[in-house]
């Protein structure tokens, strides 16, 4: 039961936010590189910094920042009034009765299933934003294929991808606990229901930023 | 059999219950009746271990509920089946998932066996053939029907029902409670009812507790309560002007 929890919560989180994330992660490359392009223009840096740019720019902060919060929006204000509806439908009651550890079963999936998954989003957030950066300088004439590709090739270090998997993994832990919390101690009626999804939102997106500062801190 | 010792819930400075002392026996219905604010839902959730009294004890047989290690609060709930008011079903699960939840969860059944045992409460429950519907294709009253059936699909030993003929019409009501309180016999379970329905309590009340201002007020059978002289009680069972009338009428015949 656990084991297909946890995958149903996969596949929800998953799949379930891979377009907006996509949608997101080309948009967020492809402004960021029009932006750099904007700044470096008439200046003495090389254009292939660019590419440099969005790459480091998005692997350390946009792609798991942004993401994760959109994601708290998306994500945790739904399982907030997931978990919230049944507590207050007395699901969880049920459930306690039975001898079933509703903290386990309702609250472990969801986070299970977010620190597997919202990491390989990231991933896959990261790698569309460099594409969307190179879709919005080489195809509009900015710059030419082999300055970005220069770009994104030089001064890698991996150290920042490790950053990258490390606030994936610590954003997807606040973003589903913090909205598992508020969901499940709900109390009341539908406003109150209402309340406890908005927090979850609030104090998530909060919480990851917080989290985005100590991080660099500690990382950098 | 069920023992509530000197019960007593506080809220702040609300003393919802004031020392309930209770003995709800096997193969009966037991029903805890009362008006509004008596206090029969909490001390069904105290009875259930949904909630914590502020002090006195519940026994199920001769374990003290309140004092379990955490195995043997797991053992205790596995025999423990509820029907909530609004029957509680997973609104993302069929009928059939439903009734197998409690035997996913805590069963080694094989795939076919859980399904045969499912199919049978179905059928106990008058609701056979029913198993991919969702709770939102059923009446309210299968709702109930299909709660009873996730209840006793562990075959519990204790059995706790809210309100069970909230929101239903009469006619539906007395078959719940005949539903309940016949698997009641058969399996001799211990069950409790929480109530405010006249006809409940005059059908399948085996024992009736009425509790009014978080104390019993009075306590007998179904076959006692015309004959009461206790005068909560004839407040409660005439409190509507038809069975005012009723009363007067008899009398004056």
């Amino acid at each position: 039961m656990y084991y297909l929890e946890t995958m149903r919560q996969m596949n929800d989180i998953g799949i379930g936010s891979l377009v907006i994330v996509v949608l997101i992660s080309i948009f967020i490359g492809a402004v960021t590189a029009i932006q750099f392009a904007y700044q470096l223009d008439g200046t003495l840096v090389p254009r292939y910094y660019i590419g440099y740019i969005v790459r480091d720019s998005t692997i350390i902060e946009l792609a798991p920042t942004i993401i994760c919060l959109v994601l708290a929006g998306k994500v945790g204000s739904n399982m907030a009034a997931e978990i919230g509806g049944m507590r207050q439908k007395e699901h969880i009651d049920a459930m306690e009765i039975m001898g079933v550890n509703t903290a386990a079963y309702l609250v472990r999936p969801k986070i299970v299933g977010a620190l597997i998954v919202i990491p390989m989003l990231v991933a896959i957030g990261a790698f569309l934003s460099i594409i969307g950066g190179y879709l919005a300088t080489v195809l509009t004439g900015v710059m030419s294929d082999a300055e970005y590709v220069q770009g994104v090739r030089s001064f890698f270090l991996s150290q920042n991808v490790t950053m990258m998997f490390v606030k994936a993994f610590v954003f997807s832990f606040i973003l589903t606990s913090v909205s598992c919390y508020q969901g499940y101690y709900v109390r009341g009626g539908s406003i109150e229901l209402g309340q406890a999804s908005t927090n979850a939102v609030v104090f998530s997106d909060i919480l990851i930023l917080l989290a985005d500062y100590l991080i660099a801190i500690l990382l950098t | 059999m069920i023992r509530a010792e000197h019960i007593t819930k506080t809220f702040e400075d609300n003393h919802v219950l004031k020392g309930i002392t209770a003995e709800f026996h096997p193969g009966k219905t037991n029903l805890i009746i009362g008006r509004s604010g008596a206090g029969k839902t909490v001390l069904l959730k105290i009875l259930v271990g949904l909630m914590t009294p502020s002090s006195g004890k519940v026994w199920y047989d001769d374990l003290d509920f309140f004092n379990l290690d955490k195995k043997q609060m797991r053992t205790v709930r596995m025999q423990v089946g509820m029907l909530f008011q609004g029957s509680a079903l997973f609104d993302s699960m069929t009928v059939e998932q439903n009734i197998r939840f409690p035997l996913d969860m805590f069963s080694n059944m094989t795939a076919k066996e859980k399904l045969n045992r499912v199919n049978d409460c179905l059928e106990r429950v008058g609701l056979g053939g029913k198993n991919k519907n969702f709770p939102s294709e059923i009446s309210g009253g299968q709702q109930k029907r299909v709660g009873i059936a996730r209840a006793i699909v562990l075959q519990p030993k204790y059995l706790f029902c809210d309100e069970p003929n909230s929101g239903l019409d009469p006619k539906t009501a007395i078959l719940i409670d005949e539903l309940i309180h016949d698997i009641t016999v058969e399996n001799n379970i211990t069950t409790v009812i929480n109530t405010h329905d006249m006809n409940s309590v005059m059908e399948i009340g085996d024992k009736i507790i009425l509790l009014h201002q978080g104390e019993i007020a009075w306590c007998g059978s179904k076959d006692s309560v015309l004959s009461s002289d206790n005068e909560t009680m004839e407040n409660f069972v005439f409190a509507s002007p038809f069975l005012q009338k009723v009363r007067e009428t008899a009398m004056a015949r």
